[in-house]
């Protein structure tokens, strides 16, 4: 089982409710995509190869301050709960954690991570330099993950081509390799049927969304990733300047919808809200996608000033927690658990009731 | 595996998040329903642009048949990767991939990205000081001609434009 309170926080800084708009805003991510320019991509490259390029960074990395002290997880090494763990905590991405039935990682297949920032190994480029941070701040995250960037390439021989920059396994990240993130909850543009509308307009401006586990995942417990889609033709600032003004104003849509929700129909939120907090609060069964659902409606209740219950660490804490991995790690249980839900909504009523109670809440 | 919400049969590769009403709906697809539907998987997505572009590509290319042993004629010389092998995967095999196949990328990359130029930070190689340069006005006029060749005359455009810039447009 590997020790994830290694890591500062146990990798869980980027939830920590802090931040700039973090009462909407949950994290803000940035990934650079480089290559060595001395191997074929990962998807061509052969099993002696893929090691190479990780000893290689490795040993770049060692040398480097925003990186020397980085723990390193083998995920080739890994039993099949720990690298889901390491996806669920948004360290490493589905592909690279081979997550999912019967599929196993790469060889190769690393990550390591010191404070905010780390380094996906062998995905499907060689490096993807990551800066994570809770909240939403693109300036600070861009600024983490572009020492890493800057370091490494003073030691490393990154792909690069005088037209076309950073070279990529897949041309749709070739250039800056830069995709940054913003991992958003809006339940106020989906109760208000708005959300298609805002989502078609960020489609417009060259923006996407991903659910909450970023690419090919679904959209559960109104969480939202909105990030750039082309990363050719701008240059860095640019990118995160048009994504930032987008977020903003995303932001203020959301809160606008909130507004009207609370000014029209606010028995129903409150309603929506206290049973959401009322079924996490007693429940005693509860699936993963259930708790998602349930853990939005108390978020809004908290954004609204409805709750005082539960703080939004606390909210942060239960949307880690209770995934399937998770779960299964803090029960001692295998993921197969036939008792899994009935642990969650155990787990999910203790954690309530503790804060409520730190709060001087009663029951 | 989750199964097909269509042909409960295949295994789901396709999760289509729809909105409708105000609830946030997913349909789990496979392959086969979701390009009946004219739903685009991930993949698909990757090789569409690539795919229907390249298409015409390779194929005189992919006629010609290679001698075992031997690199087939079109293949990047540094990895062997072919133009069907990134049709096929929307993956391309190495760094040099971009120089063997730069005419047709840089026509992709503008689809894709709306431009094939890079604008943002510049690499400075392991060791030096000096990051590496734009392409001199010696290549874009280079550029320009292929661009006038293949009849591509947004691009042919486009470099006219950036050669003015030097300060003597290549006409």
């Amino acid at each position: 089982m590997i020790d994830l309170s290694l890591l500062p926080d146990g990798g869980m800084a980027w939830l920590d409710g802090s931040g700039p708009s973090s009462h909407l805003v949950l994290s803000t991510r940035i990934r650079l995509a480089r290559n060595l320019a001395t191997y074929p991509f990962a998807p061509r490259s052969s099993v002696t190869q893929r090691e190479a390029v990780l000893r290689e960074v490795l040993a770049a990395a060692r040398e480097t301050v925003s990186l020397r002290e980085a723990l390193v997880f083998r995920l080739d090494r890994m039993e099949s709960t720990d690298r889901q763990l390491l996806h669920e905590r948004h360290l490493v991405s589905r592909e690279l954690a081979g997550a999912g039935e019967g599929l196993a990682a790469r060889p190769g297949a690393a990550v390591m991570v010191q404070a905010r920032a780390g380094v996906m190994l062998n995905e499907e480029d060689h490096l993807r330099l990551q800066g994570l941070r809770s909240g939403f701040d693109l300036e600070a995250t861009y600024q983490d993950v572009d020492r890493v960037d800057t370091e490494l390439g003073q030691r490393l021989p990154f792909a690069f081509h005088p037209e076309f920059g950073y070279l990529t396994s897949c041309p749709t990240n070739v250039g800056t390799g830069l995709r940054a993130s913003v991992l958003i909850h809006l339940p106020g543009l989906v109760l208000t049927k708005e959300i298609t509308k805002v989502l078609q307009g960020l489609a417009q401006v060259g923006l996407t969304f991903r659910g909450l586990y970023g690419e090919g995942s679904e959209v559960v417990g109104n969480f939202f990733q909105l990030s750039n889609q082309t990363t050719l033709g701008k240059t860095e600032q640019e990118l995160l300047d048009h994504l930032g003004k987008m977020v903003r104003q995303v932001i203020e849509y959301e809160e606008q919808a909130r507004e009207v929700l609370v000014r029209d129909v606010p028995t129903i939120i409150e309603d929506k809200v206290w049973r959401a907090y009322g079924l996490l609060r007693y429940a005693r069964s509860l699936t993963f996608e259930e708790t998602m659902n349930l853990l939005s409606g108390v978020r809004l209740g908290v954004g609204l000033g409805l709750v005082d219950r539960t703080g939004l660490y606390a909210l942060n804490k239960l949307l880690i927690h209770t995934q399937p991995a998770h779960l299964a790690v803090l029960e001692g249980v295998g993921p197969d658990d036939p008792d899994l839900n009935v642990r969650r909504a155990r787990y999910v009523r203790a954690l309530l009731d503790d804060e409520a109670a730190r709060r001087g809440q009663s029951p | 595996m989750t199964r097909c919400d269509q042909c409960h049969e295949r295994e789901a590769v396709v999760h289509l998040t729809q909105i409708a009403q105000d609830q946030v709906v997913t349909l789990h697809l496979c392959e086969r329903c979701a390009a009946e539907k004219g739903v685009e998987s991930a993949a698909n997505l990757a090789k569409t642009p690539v795919g229907s572009f390249l298409a015409s590509m390779g194929k005189g290319l992919e006629a010609t048949a290679a001698l075992p042993g031997m690199t087939p004629p079109g293949a990047c010389p540094t990895c062997g990767a072919t133009m069907a092998d990134f049709r096929e995967s929307g993956r391309l095999g190495c760094a040099e991939c971009y120089r063997a196949f730069e005419g047709p990328l840089r026509d992709l990359l503008r689809r894709l990205h709306g431009s094939s130029r890079h604008l943002g930070e510049r690499y400075a190689a392991a060791g030096t000081e000096e990051a590496i340069p734009e392409p001199g006005a010696e290549q874009l006029r280079q550029q320009l001609q292929l661009a006038i060749d293949t009849e591509n005359f947004e691009l042919a455009a486009e470099l006219r434009d950036r050669l003015r810039t030097f300060g003597g447009a290549g006409d």
